[in-house]
């Protein structure tokens, strides 16, 4: 019992992918990801992609729990 | 493979989203509202009438709460494969899953609480609406110069892993963001806008239900994804 305790347990570490590979997607979706972020975050407040108040008021209650800077 | 993980972790974050949603929505309005009573109680004793809303408070209190946690979870979990996609099988003999929750629990101090301490979350009428430009701008910068820091920590710990061991590696690296990142936060200049007569009991119970509505995305986010992480690491021949 105590013999089969002590014998290591192999962690299954998984291959690094290449970061070539990781290139494109992070730029391509790490921008769409971030304009998300953006949108739901900023827009309307300090600076305006979209003009209006729309989507300011709608996602108005996420914007202040989710911490950031509102009015 | 990092389409995969991509999609993965943008599912996670959808399902992490709506259960901080429904946080938010139990913990947070409570405070979020009494905001916007000490709003109304101003606007009323300078004689003024109540704006017409855009979107009722019905609407913004439960559709649009959502929409705005889904989103960001969304976007969080999609940021976090990306970065777990390049942290995996890189730093130290962690598997998939220990991966995913170390990759997750740096973003969360960097991104999140980190920029809390300095700039934390206000709710409706507690801050003055001209100054949104730079509140927004130092904001900004505190999550950039953070999430910066902690990556670069991230990679010095690799490489003082071959001399130091992992153990004293990131001990070394995480001393050296702390203190980095205190200092720029320091240097920062400090915003202090909340009205004298603001009721503290409204400004303690927003912040707390806040952070706290980003704990619980953040921690289903990383337990998520983990466990998804894991079923397409694992072949199915094996197990």
């Amino acid at each position: 019992m105590s013999q089969a305790a002590a014998e290591p347990r192999p962690v299954a570490v998984p291959a690094p992918i290449p970061l070539r590979e990781i290139a494109p997607w992070a730029l391509f979706a790490g921008i769409v990801l971030l304009a998300l972020l953006y949108l739901v975050g900023m827009d309307q407040g300090a600076t305006s992609v979209f003009s209006g108040q729309m989507l300011h008021e709608f996602v108005h209650d996420g914007r202040h729990l989710l911490g950031f800077p509102c009015h | 493979m990092v389409r995969t993980l991509l999609v993965r972790g943008m599912l996670a974050g959808l399902l992490a989203g709506l259960l901080a949603a429904l946080f938010a929505n139990l913990v947070g309005e409570p405070a979020l509202d009494g905001g916007i009573a000490y709003e109304d109680a101003l606007a009323a004793a300078a004689g003024e009438a109540g704006g017409e809303e855009l979107v009722s408070r019905g609407v913004q209190s439960t559709l649009g709460l959502a929409v705005g946690f889904v989103i960001y979870g969304v976007a969080v979990g999609g940021i976090l494969a990306l970065v777990h996609a390049a942290a995996q099988g890189r730093i130290g003999a962690l598997s998939a899953r220990a991966t995913v929750v170390v990759v997750a629990a740096v973003g969360f101090v960097s991104a999140v609480l980190v920029p809390f301490l300095k700039y934390p979350a206000n709710p409706p009428a507690s801050s003055l609406d001209d100054t949104i430009g730079l509140r927004t701008g130092l904001f900004v910068i505190l999550v950039a110069v953070s999430v910066g820091l902690a990556a670069g920590a991230a990679a010095l710990a690799r490489r003082l892993s071959v001399t130091l061991g992992w153990w004293n590696a990131v001990l070394a690296a995480a001393g050296g963001y702390v203190v980095l990142v205190a200092l720029v936060a320091y240097l920062l200049p400090p915003i202090a806008e909340t009205p004298d007569d603001f009721p503290a009991t409204v400004l303690y119970d927003f912040r707390i239900a806040s952070l706290g509505g980003h704990l619980v995305l953040w921690t289903t986010l990383a337990l998520v994804f983990a466990a998804l992480v894991d079923r397409a690491a694992r072949p199915a021949a094996v197990r």
